[in-house]
């Protein structure tokens, strides 16, 4: 299958870091927005939960940075096929950046809730599926990053890690359903159940923001870290010369 | 709510704060590596070019002689 010329054309490293560069500033400011009115919300308006106490407020950030581990998972996984398929640069690109930021949040997915289950559990950890899996989840993180780091030609290395992030897919799947397919301390979904909301409008609202809010900060980050390595990876071609010469200091 | 309420938060502030202040030093760390990424890239690009210019000015007085 071949893809439409404009698309290469709009994805042609050039376009992406003039495009990106326009983006950013937009994304950093919807972020620290929302997050402000998440942190808010989270803290002031929503009610002390009857059993967990004030400790649930760490849900505010476990939740959402468990979902963007996976979230970013799948972008890495989905951006470095499409590389390797039609071989678009800045796919590979967007796959190589995004690894360092989806292995930050599962670590913080990781962190915040063990410091979680240390009052409500009665520890910091145990060896279930979910939370295994999502340690597993780590580990393909890191060994991306690994793994292109060890490759010196940037075309191996985007293709040894595309192949590595779309084997590794098959975790996701797994870390969504181990709460249902085991039996398992770490509790079910509330969020995304179908037949009755089992959560606070209120809990749920500041929870939403900031899903939302680690989006937007995703997006800004990676599209920062995108235009560094971009200039890196280009560096001879006319149109990097001219940005880094127009580059003061 | 008062202040000292709010920080104590039903006893499990060690729990909470260290949650925050953790995402905190990680989303943050992530956020600002970039911009000083980005710096010693065109930091060294620069050199790069300016040293790839002397060499063509180099050979160029070589050819002319």
């Amino acid at each position: 299958m071949k893809l439409p010329a404009i698309v290469h054309k709009f994805s042609s490293p050039k376009n992406f870091y003039i495009m990106s560069g326009k983006m950013v500033p937009w994304f950093v400011w919807s972020f620290l927005l929302s997050l402000i009115f998440g942190l808010y919300y989270g803290f002031f308006v929503a009610p002390t939960d009857y059993q967990q106490g004030e400790s649930y407020r760490i849900m505010f950030v476990h939740v959402p940075a468990a979902w963007m581990s996976m979230f970013i998972y799948m972008v890495m996984a989905v951006s470095g096929g499409v590389g390797l398929i039609w071989r678009i640069k800045t796919a590979d690109l967007m796959a190589s950046v995004s690894a360092p930021i989806g292995a930050a949040f599962t670590l913080l997915a990781l962190i915040t809730g063990s410091l979680w289950g240390k009052p409500m559990w009665g520890t910091y950890w145990v060896w279930d599926a979910r939370l295994t899996s999502e340690l597993i989840l780590l580990f393909l993180y890191l060994g991306f990053i690994a793994l292109q780091a060890s490759i010196e030609d940037p075309r191996n290395a985007a293709r040894a890690g595309a192949v590595l992030a779309i084997v590794g897919m098959v975790n996701i799947p797994i870390i969504h359903y181990s709460v249902e397919w085991w039996s398992t301390l770490h509790q079910g979904a509330t969020v995304t159940k179908i037949d009755k909301p089992s959560i606070h409008i209120d809990m749920l609202i500041p929870l939403l923001v900031m899903a939302v809010s680690f989006k937007l900060y995703y997006a800004a980050s990676v599209l920062m870290r995108a235009r560094g390595e971009i200039l890196r990876r280009e560096q001879n071609s006319r149109w990097v010369k001219e940005v880094v010469e127009n580059e003061c200091k | 709510m008062s202040a000292s309420e709010f920080f104590h938060m039903g006893g499990y502030a060690v729990f909470v704060w260290s949650s925050y202040g953790i995402a905190l030093v990680l989303l943050g760390w992530t956020f600002i590596s970039p911009i000083f990424t980005k710096k010693s890239i065109i930091k060294e690009l620069k050199m790069k070019y300016r040293q790839q210019a002397r060499q063509q000015d180099g050979q160029r007085q070589e050819s002319t002689q």
